[in-house]
């Protein structure tokens, strides 16, 4: 038997369906003016709406209540999905279309130093030069230290301490970026009177780092197959030489895929900087003295200003940011898809 | 004729020598450490706001949870969290509202509707809006949505003002509370979508084929096999979603238009978020109103931190009664 014979035969047609779908636009046309209204998104979703309720009919009426459920839930699960690319397209396309005028070698090469509001020119390369060492610092600090963290937790199995520091993990997730900021500035700024610094916003960047890094480090480490770490201990291989040389280079590609999510994550962060670094408009090349701007934090100040050529600069910022988060991004999936046709070839 | 050699067997200090335990010794401390580091920083957070904070207070000529302005700097500080409190929990909840359906039908999308070659490129546009920066949304919700949001305001406020929370703004529908709800949701609805997904993808395909088999339909399969095993880590990742929305400083403090008011209108500005407080206000404030800050950035830890705390209670609660 074919599952033509088992399930009846009767459906309701492709051609039917999308003849359905033109009757939808027609009814969600009608519905538009009659209201007054001439908004092409709002017109797409009263589309959609109507086209979910009319296939459910036509399906209703030819193969019964039971289809018709099924058909108007698949038709909610592709329409949330197509929903939520809506403001990924228009974020996206919006920060190329306006970002692009302004983004050109002036912006790349110039600072903020004596520019106002309303002036045309300035740029963001104090905030790069902020970014790139903010970013590279705090991800000196936070990998260290999440990844031996979490090969305790993965290697030493049990204990107080495992619990609380896989706990403290869950928690560190849940940090908001601004209360990880007020705590470098009472602890670095303040207490130990440090003042505010590129370091300083590197220090709240890697406390937002580590829980990421941690993460993911436990559960790449998890998936090593046990026999491998057995196999070396049996060949007397001492234990801190079977992690450093057997267990993390088996897990390289899924561990560097994570800490460059967890780079690229902070890399976008804005709040802490506003505690730590406070915000500069020329070049501070030097992280550990001194306020220094990073691009969040400059793109949050030019939107903040009044006229257009500071929303001009923000824009252009924005899509340096933007570029820079989504290469970070392709990076880690191209680390990841080379490493699972490693393991793939090895198996 | 020689007898051969007996095979030379290297002593067994060499295989596993004092030294090499002193180095396991070592290591292994050295992870511990780093461990310990992250409980120490945990503690020292909740300790440093603490003391920072009560100084703060004390100077405080109101009470900190009832008053609604917050003016710190005035000759007689008084400053409270009510209409922050407010704000924070209410454009969190909007957010919550509009995410959660439909990262659950995208979630649900990916793992059971879309063609099984895609979905993993499809993961990987809902993670790239993950990707994109908090305050790329701020600045795409105030120079963009705003505009085409105040109209839509507009109508619903004409067609149906007569529900409270769609009520009067005094003509004002720039920046309103809905507009920070709805970037906030879309900033937490790929969070909550590839928590979601991951939980999904966990259920067993032999419960699944099970019911198909049995003669259900798509959506039957997945009310009667893939969700059921599922809610824990889909409430779970609803809580951590919440969490993200609660702690979210730059988007909100870029598209609401503040006031020092509790207002139930949401198509209009009002009220203010504890996190785009703290941002906008920092650099004005000297240490006495920074200190002011603290103590309300102090209430907002102790609320993420009781909602993250509560989603690992769950996860670790349902995982516990599958085991038994």
């Amino acid at each position: 038997m074919t599952p033509a014979e088992i399930r009846p035969t009767r459906s309701v047609s492709t051609l039917a369906l999308s003849g359905t779908g033109v009757l939808a636009a027609l009814v969600a046309a009608a519905v538009l003016s009659a209201t007054g209204s001439s908004s092409i998104g709002l017109l797409v979703l009263v589309t959609g709406l109507a086209y979910v309720a009319l296939a459910g009919l036509a399906v209703l009426a030819v193969q019964g209540r039971r289809a018709a459920i099924d058909r108007v839930f698949t038709s909610l699960a592709w329409g949330s999905f197509l929903l939520a690319m809506v403001p990924l397209v228009s974020v996206v396309s919006l920060v190329v279309r306006r970002g692009l005028p302004r983004f050109d070698a002036n912006f790349l090469s110039h600072s903020m130093r004596g520019i106002a509001g309303r002036d045309t020119n300035g740029g963001a390369y104090h905030a790069i030069i902020g970014t790139l060492e903010q970013v590279g610092l705090a991800s000196i600090i936070a990998i260290p230290i999440g990844l031996l963290a979490a090969v305790y937790v993965v290697e030493h199995g049990r204990g107080p301490l495992v619990s609380a520091v896989r706990f403290v993990t869950d928690v560190m997730t849940g940090v908001p970026s601004i209360v990880a900021g007020l705590f470098v500035f009472t602890f670095w700024v303040l207490a130990l009177g440090q003042g505010f610094s590129g370091f300083a916003a590197a220090l709240a960047l890697a406390i937002l780092m580590l829980p990421t890094v941690v993460r993911t480090t436990e559960v790449v480490l998890g998936l090593v197959p046990d026999s491998l770490r057995e196999a070396s201990l049996a060949l007397g291989v001492p234990r801190w030489k079977t992690v450093v040389r057997i267990v993390l280079p088996t897990a390289a590609s899924g561990i560097t895929t994570g800490i460059v999510l967890a780079i690229a994550r902070v890399t976008g962060e804005t709040a802490p900087l506003l505690l730590t670094a406070l915000n500069f408009d020329s070049i501070n090349a030097n992280p550990f003295k001194g306020q220094q701007a990073g691009l969040p934090s400059y793109v949050f100040a030019q939107a903040s200003q009044p006229g257009k050529p500071a929303l001009d600069r923000a824009w252009s910022g924005a899509l340096t940011l933007l570029l820079l988060v989504l290469l970070l991004n392709l990076a880690a999936r191209l680390l990841a898809s080379r490493g699972t046709r490693r393991t793939r070839l090895k198996g | 004729m020689t007898a051969p050699a007996p095979p030379t067997v290297p002593p067994v200090s060499a295989i596993s020598g004092e030294s090499s335990r002193r180095a396991d010794r070592v290591f292994f401390a050295l992870t511990g450490t780093s461990g310990a580091l992250m409980v120490l920083t945990i503690i020292a957070i909740g300790i440093f706001l603490v003391l920072k904070a009560i100084p703060a207070l004390q100077h405080d000529t109101t009470s900190f949870f009832t008053t609604k302005v917050f003016l710190p700097e005035a000759a007689k500080p008084t400053f409270g969290i009510a209409v922050l409190v407010f704000g924070t929990v209410v454009t969190s909840l909007i957010a919550m509202v509009l995410a959660v359906p439909v990262a659950l039908g995208v979630a649900l999308f990916i793992t059971q509707y879309a063609p099984r070659k895609f979905a993993g490129l499809l993961g990987g546009l809902v993670d790239l809006l993950a990707a994109v920066p908090s305050v790329v949304y701020g600045l795409w919700g105030l120079a963009f949505l705003n505009a085409h949001l105040q109209v839509v305001n507009k109508s619903l406020n004409s067609t149906l003002g007569w529900i409270p929370i769609f009520g009067d703004t005094r003509g004002q529908y720039s920046k309103s509370i809905l507009l920070a709800g709805l970037v906030l949701a879309i900033m937490v609805l790929p969070i909550i979508a590839a928590l979601a997904r991951e939980v999904l993808l966990q259920v067993p395909s032999t419960l699944s084929e099970a019911a198909l088999a049995l003669g259900a339909t798509r959506w039957e399969t997945i009310r009667t096999a893939v969700l059921p095993p599922s809610w824990p880590g889909i409430v779970s990742a609803i809580m951590l979603g919440l969490g993200r929305a609660l702690g979210e400083t730059i988007a909100v403090a870029l598209v609401l238009g503040v006031s020092p008011e509790i207002t139930a209108h949401i198509l209009g500005p009002g009220s203010n978020s504890i996190a785009a407080n703290i941002a906008t206000k920092f650099s004005e404030y000297a240490d006495s109103g920074r200190g002011a800050l603290i103590a309300s950035g102090l209430v907002l830890f102790v609320i993420t931190f009781a909602v993250n705390a509560l989603a690992r209670l769950i996860v670790v609660r349902s995982a516990r009664r599958r085991l038994a």
